[in-house]
C-alpha cells in the first residue's frame, strides 16, 4: 500500500525528445535504479507495451509511472513521471501530458543536437508554463559532441544549458544526477486537500477485464475508493471501485490526494462519459468550474476504414469507439461507399497515426479493412455562396457549381545539415512551398515553409527523410486555408470510377500526380486474365492512362495422382489470399493500394 | 454419389524410389542406392496389391502404371510377379494399359523385352533434351544418341511409347524450342508430354534459385510464347493437346493419367504413393510412407498408410474441378453440380466465356487453348470457397 504523500515530497515530470533521442530508455533507467521493477523482470523500453510500439520500436502512447526515490537529502519522495512519444503526429500526448505535471524532462542526443521536436517541444512548455531539465543522452557513444549540443541548446533554443545533466540511459550514467535534479529543481505541486476534488481526466483506455480506466491527476480534494464522482461536462455519475497507481503494474491505493496521479475505474460503459480533458469531482459537494481543459486537437488527415467483410461493420464501430477513447486525437463518423458498402470516415494526425490506428484494429480486433486514400479537408464555396467542408474527395460537388476552393496550409520548420540543404529546398519546391525563413546554427540550416497540408500530409516526412539520409528533422502546424486552383482527379479502372482512389490536386500537377498514380497501381494491381486500362481523369477528360497487360501465363506443367492434395490446397490458399482485394467491377485491387498508390517517388 | 469414381475409372500406380542418380530439378519421391534387395521389394509390393484388393473388390482395372524413380531399374521378374498379382486380383479391362517410365540409357534398355513379356504395353521415356548440352544441365547420365537407341528398341518391343521433353530451359531461346520440336515428332512416338520446367523448393534447382543464382531462365512472356508455340507445333503435326502437357494421336491418349484427370479412383502402391479410394459411402485420400526403408518395413508389418483422410464432397468438386479442367474435354457439369452440391456460379462462368477463357457448352464446361496458358487463375475463379 502506498500512503499519502506531502505536497512537498512529490514531483510531477514528463520526458519529453526528438523522435529516437532515448526518453523511453532514460524512463527504464529511472524505474530501475529505484527498485520499482526488479531487475530480472526489466526490458528494454518497458513502457512501450504494445505490440505496435515494439514492432516499430516507437513510443505512441504517454505511459505514467510512480517511483519512489530516497534522495541525498534523506527524505523519500513520490516521482510521477510520464513517458511521451517524439513523433510528431503524437505531439498531442505530449501536450496532454505537460498539462498534468509540473516540469519536464528534454532530453536530447548529444550524437544529434536539438531536432524540430526538441523545438516545438520547448514551445510546449513554455505554453504549460513549464520547468525545463535539459539532458544530454547517450553519452556513452563515441560521437556525443556535449559541448557543442549544449551550445546549440542555448542558441537555438535560448535556454541556459549549463546545468544540463550528461546521461547514457543506456549504461545508467547519470541517473542520480537526474533524479537528484528532479528533486531540487522541479516545483512541487500545489492543491488543497480540504478543498472539493478537482481531477483531471487525463488519458483512458479500455480494459476487457477491468472495462474503462481513467488516468487522473488531482488538483483539490481527495479521492477515494467507494466515492461517487461526476464528469463536470456531460453531469454522469459513477461510483468509484478501483484506485490506485501504476508502477508500472497497477497497484491499489486508499486515497489519491493533491498533486498526486492514479488510475480510477468505475464501471463506466459509455465512451462519451470518460472524454479526455475533463474534470472529475464529487456527486455532493463538488467544484463550482472545471478546470479549462486541453486544447482539442484537430484531424488533418482522413481516409475511409471499411470492413474487409462487410458483415463485419457493427464490430468495427465498436472497436473504433473503443480505440477513440484510448486517443482523443481520433474522430469517425459512418460513411457509405457504392464500392465498399459502410464504414467509418476517421481523422488522424498524420499519416503515421492513420497507420497506427489501422494496424491495431486488425489486431487487436481482428477485422481486417480497406483503407481508401487519405485527404485533407477542402472547404469548397460554392456559387450560391454556400461553403462546404469536403473530407472525402469522392463528394466534390460539380465543378460548374462551385465558384472556388480553399486548402490547409501548414508552417513547416526543418532543421537540416548543410549539405542536404539543397535537395531539402527543392522538395518543399516540388510541393508548391513557399519559403519563409532560412538561418543556420553552426553547420545546421533551419528552414522555414508555407506549405499546402495536402503535399506533406501522406509521404513528405519519407522523402525528406530519404533525400537527407535521416539528418534532418521536421515539425510543422496548420496555419490556416488557402485558395488555390484545386480538382478532383478521379481514377477509373477498366473504365469504372473507383471512389476511394479519387484525390483533390492541384491543377498545375495534375498531369504530373495523374502520370505517378496510374504507373503505381499498374505495379499494385496483379495482372487479370485480361487487360485493364488505368486512367486519371478531371471531369470527363483523361490526363493519364496505362494499360496493364493480361496475364500471360498461370498454369502448373505436372499434375498427376499425386498432386492432387498439394495443389488443391495451394489453390486454396491463393484463393484465401484473393480475399485481401476487393473488387471492383471485375477488377480485383489489394487493399494495400489505396495509400500506396499515393505515395510518390520523387 | 457413391458411384462418382466410375465416371474417372481405376488404376493402380505403383512406384518404384529409386534412380541411378538425382536429377538437380526432381522434386520426385527418388533416391539413389547402391543395395536394393529387390526380393524384399517384390514381397512388399505383393503384400500391398493383397491389402488393397481385399478393400476394393469387384472392380475393373483401366490402367497399371510403374512410375517413379526409375522403374526401369526393376528387375522384369519383379514387375511380372507385380503384374500377375494384380490380374490374379481384379478384372482387367480388354484394353488394359500397363505403362512403364524407363529411363533412356543402354542398361535399361536391354530389360524391355523382359517387361513386354512380363505385360507391360507402354513405355513413357524420359529423355528430356535433344542436345547433349542441355542433357548435362539438367542432370541426366544419357546423351542423345543413347536416348535415341533406346527409343528405337522400346519402338520395336511395346505397341505404344511416349516421352518426355523438359522446355522453357536456360538460355533456351523459342526458336531452338521449336526445331527441337519439331525433330521429336518426327521420331514416330504416338505421345509426347512436353513439360514447362518446374523449379520446386527442395531441389538442388530450387536453391540455386534461391540464391539467384540459376540464370538464364525465360521471362514470363518468352515462357508464355513458348507454350502457345508448343500447342500450335504439336497440334499442326496431327498430336492433340488432350492435357495441359500432353499431346498424343487420337486414340494414343494415356489412359492411366486420364483416370488421374477424370477423377476416378486409384490405388498408390510404394514409398510416398498417393491414392484416392471410394469405401463404404465416403472417399479417402491415401498416402504411404515416403521413406523407402520404413515403407518396406511397414509394408511387411501389415500397412504402409501414413493418412488416409475422408475428402469432403466439397473438396472432392474442386479436386474434380481442377483435375477435369486440364483435359480439353473439359468436365461434365452435372457431374461437378452433384459432388458440390450446387452448381458452378454462372456469372463468373459468364464472365470467363466472355473474355475467351472458357467455352460453355450445355453439360460441359472447357477450357479454351487461350484459357489453358492460365487455368490456374481460372481454377481458382470457380474453387467453392
Ligand atoms: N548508445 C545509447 N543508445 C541509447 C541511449 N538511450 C537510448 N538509446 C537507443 O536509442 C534508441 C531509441 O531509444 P528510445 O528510448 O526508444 O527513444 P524514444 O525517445 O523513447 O523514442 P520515441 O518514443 O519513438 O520518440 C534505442 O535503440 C535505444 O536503445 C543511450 O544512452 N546510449
Ligand atoms: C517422375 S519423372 C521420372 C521419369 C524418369 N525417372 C526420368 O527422369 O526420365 C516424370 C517426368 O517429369 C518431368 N519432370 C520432373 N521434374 C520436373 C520439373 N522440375 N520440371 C518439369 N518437368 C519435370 C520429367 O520430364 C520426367 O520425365
Ligand atoms: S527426374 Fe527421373 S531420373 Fe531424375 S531423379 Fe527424378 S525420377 Fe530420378
Ligand atoms: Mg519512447
Amino acid at each position: 500500500m502506498v500512503r499519502m504523500t506531502e505536497l512537498s515530497h512529490i514531483r510531477n515530470f514528463s520526458i519529453v525528445a526528438h523522435i529516437d533521442h532515448g526518453k523511453s530508455t532514460l524512463a527504464d533507467r529511472l524505474i530501475q535504479s529505484t527498485g520499482t521493477v526488479q531487475d530480472r523482470d526489466m526490458k528494454a523500453q518497458m513502457l512501450d507495451a504494445m505490440d505496435i510500439e515494439r514492432e516499430r520500436g516507437i513510443t505512441i502512447k504517454a505511459n505514467t509511472v510512480r517511483i519512489d526515490y530516497k534522495a541525498d537529502d534523506g527524505e523519500t519522495y513520490v516521482l510521477n513521471l510520464i513517458d511521451t512519444p517524439g513523433h510528431v503526429d503524437f505531439s498531442y500526448e505530449v501536450s496532454r501530458s505537460m498539462q498534468a505535471v509540473e516540469g519536464s524532462l528534454l532530453v536530447v542526443d548529444s550524437t544529434q543536437g536539438v531536432e524540430a521536436q526538441t523545438l516545438a517541444n520547448v514551445y510546449q512548455a513554455i505554453d504549460a508554463d513549464h520547468e525545463l531539465i535539459p539532458v544530454l543522452n547517450k553519452i556513452d557513444l563515441p560521437a556525443a559532441d556535449c559541448d557543442r549540443v549544449a551550445e546549440q541548446i542555448e542558441d537555438v533554443i535560448g535556454i541556459d544549458a549549463s546545468g544540463a545533466i550528461h546521461v547514457s540511459a543506456k549504461t545508467g550514467i547519470g541517473i542520480h544526477e537526474t533524479l537528484e535534479a528532479i528533486v531540487k529543481h522541479l516545483p512541487p505541486p500545489e492543491g488543497k486537500r480540504d478543498a472539493p476534488l478537482v481531477a483531471m481526466l487525463v488519458d483512458s483506455r479500455y480494459d476487457s477485464y477491468l472495462g474503462v480506466i481513467v488516468l487522473v491527476r488531482i488538483m483539490d480534494g481527495v479521492l477515494r475508493k467507494g466515492d461517487r464522482i461526476r464528469m463536470m461536462q456531460n453531469g454522469s455519475v459513477h461510483t468509484v471501485d478501483r484506485i490506485g497507481v501504476f508502477r508500472p503494474k497497477m497497484e491499489a491505493v486508499d486515497e489519491l490526494g493533491p498533486g498526486e496521479i492514479g488510475y480510477i475505474t468505475a464501471q463506466i460503459k459509455q465512451v462519451r462519459d470518460t472524454r479526455v480533458g475533463d474534470t472529475i469531482t464529487h456527486e455532493k459537494k463538488g467544484a463550482e468550474k472545471p478546470l479549462p481543459g486541453f486544447k482539442p486537437s484537430q484531424p488533418v488527415v482522413f481516409c475511409g476504414l471499411f470492413p474487409m467483410d462487410s458483415a463485419e461493420f457493427e464490430d468495427l464501430r465498436e472497436a473504433i469507439e473503443k480505440l477513440a477513447l484510448n486517443d482523443a486525437s481520433f474522430s469517425y463518423e459512418v460513411e457509405s461507399s457504392a464500392a465498399l458498402g459502410f464504414g467509418f470516415r476517421c481523422g488522424f494526425l498524420g499519416l503515421l497515426h492513420l497507420e497506427v490506428i489501422r494496424d491495431r484494429i486488425e489486431r487487436e480486433y481482428g477485422i481486417e479493412l480497406i483503407t481508401t486514400a487519405p485527404s485533407v479537408i477542402y472547404h469548397v464555396y460554392m456559387k450560391d455562396g454556400s461553403c462546404v467542408e469536403l473530407h472525402n474527395p469522392a463528394d466534390m460537388p460539380d465543378m460548374t457549381h462551385v465558384d472556388h476552393v480553399e486548402e490547409p496550409r501548414i508552417k513547416a520548420t526543418i532543421l537540416v545539415p548543410d549539405e542536404f540543404l539543397g535537395d531539402v529546398l527543392k522538395l518543399c519546391q516540388d510541393r508548391r512551398g513557399i519559403q519563409e525563413d532560412l538561418t543556420y546554427a553552426g553547420s545546421r540550416a533551419m528552414v522555414v515553409y508555407d506549405l499546402p497540408l495536402n503535399e506533406v500530409v501522406f509521404d513528405f516526412y519519407d522523402r525528406l527523410k530519404s533525400v537527407t539520409r535521416g539528418y534532418a528533422s521536421f515539425d510543422y502546424y496548420i496555419t490556416g486555408y488557402r485558395t488555390d486552383n484545386l480538382v478532383r482527379m478521379s481514377i477509373l479502372v477498366n473504365d469504372e470510377p473507383v471512389d476511394a482512389l479519387a484525390t483533390m490536386v492541384h491543377r498545375d500537377r495534375a498531369e504530373m500526380r495523374g502520370r505517378a498514380m496510374v504507373e503505381k497501381l499498374k505495379e499494385l494491381i496483379p495482372r487479370h486474365m485480361f487487360k485493364i486500362p488505368i486512367q486519371a481523369a478531371i471531369g470527363g477528360k483523361v490526363i493519364a492512362r496505362e494499360t496493364l497487360a493480361a496475364l500471360r501465363k498461370d498454369v502448373t506443367a505436372k499434375c498427376y495422382g499425386g498432386d492432387v492434395s498439394r495443389k488443391r490446397k495451394l489453390l486454396d490458399k491463393q484463393k484465401a489470399g484473393k480475399k485481401k482485394m476487393r473488387q471492383f467491377g471485375k477488377v480485383e485491387i489489394p487493399q494495400s493500394a489505396f495509400i500506396n498508390a499515393l505515395k510518390m517517388d520523387g | 454419389m457413391v458411384d462418382d469414381w466410375k465416371n474417372g475409372g481405376f488404376a493402380i500406380y505403383v512406384h518404384w524410389p529409386f534412380c541411378q542418380a538425382k536429377c538437380p530439378y526432381c522434386d520426385f519421391n527418388s533416391h539413389v542406392s547402391r543395395e536394393i534387395d529387390q526380393e524384399r521389394w517384390k514381397a512388399a509390393y505383393l503384400a500391398e496389391i493383397d491389402r488393397y484388393a481385399a478393400q476394393t473388390p469387384d472392380r475393373v482395372l483401366t490402367s497399371v502404371f510403374f512410375g517413379g524413380g526409375t522403374p526401369s531399374l526393376m528387375d522384369p521378374d519383379v514387375v511380372h510377379a507385380i503384374l500377375d498379382r494384380i490380374r490374379y486380383h481384379w478384372p482387367a479391362a480388354n484394353d488394359l494399359e500397363v505403362t512403364l517410365e524407363a529411363n533412356p540409357s543402354s542398361v535399361e534398355a536391354s530389360r524391355f523385352r523382359g517387361y513386354a513379356a512380363a505385360g507391360v504395353t507402354r513405355v513413357s521415356m524420359g529423355i528430356q533434351a535433344l542436345n547433349n548440352a542441355d542433357l548435362q544441365r539438367l542432370g541426366r547420365l544419357h546423351s542423345v544418341e543413347e536416348a535415341i537407341a533406346a527409343f528405337a528398341i522400346a519402338r520395336e518391343q511395346f505397341d505404344r511409347v511416349s516421352f518426355d521433353l523438359i522446355y522453357a530451359r536456360q538460355d533456351q531461346n523459342l526458336d531452338a524450342w521449336q526445331q527441337e520440336l519439331e525433330q521429336a515428332l518426327s521420331m514416330a512416338v504416338d505421345h509426347l508430354s512436353l513439360y514447362q520446367l518446374t523449379i520446386e523448393s527442395g531441389t538442388a534447382f530450387g536453391d540455386r534459385y534461391d540464391r539467384g543464382k540459376l540464370r538464364g531462365l525465360p521471362t514470363d512472356d518468352l515462357a508464355a510464347d513458348m507454350y502457345h508455340a508448343t500447342q500450335e507445333i504439336c497440334q499442326s503435326a496431327g498430336y492433340d493437346t488432350y492435357e495441359v502437357s500432353n499431346h498424343a494421336r487420337p486414340g494414343c491418349e494415356s489412359q492411366h493419367n486420364r483416370v488421374y484427370w477424370r477423377y476416378g479412383d486409384f490405388v498408390g502402391i510404394g514409398p510416398g504413393a498417393h491414392g484416392r479410394l471410394s469405401i463404404g459411402g465416403g472417399r479417402f485420400a491415401t498416402v504411404a510412407h515416403s521413406a523407402p526403408g520404413r515403407w518396406l518395413t511397414a509394408a511387411t508389418d501389415g500397412s504402409t498408410e501414413l493418412h488416409r483422410e475422408p475428402i469432403s464432397r466439397e473438396h472432392q468438386a474442386d479436386e474434380f474441378l481442377m483435375m477435369g479442367l486440364r483435359l480439353s474435354e473439359g468436365i461434365d457439369t452435372e457431374r461437378y453440380a452433384a459432388l458440390a452440391d450446387r452448381a458452378l456460379p454462372t456469372e463468373k462462368l459468364q464472365h470467363l466465356s466472355d473474355i475467351g477463357m472458357v467455352e460453355l457448352i450445355p453439360g460441359n464446361l472447357r477450357v479454351t487453348p487461350e484459357g489453358r496458358a492460365v487455368l490456374n487463375s481460372i481454377t481458382r475463379e470457380l474453387l467453392s470457397g
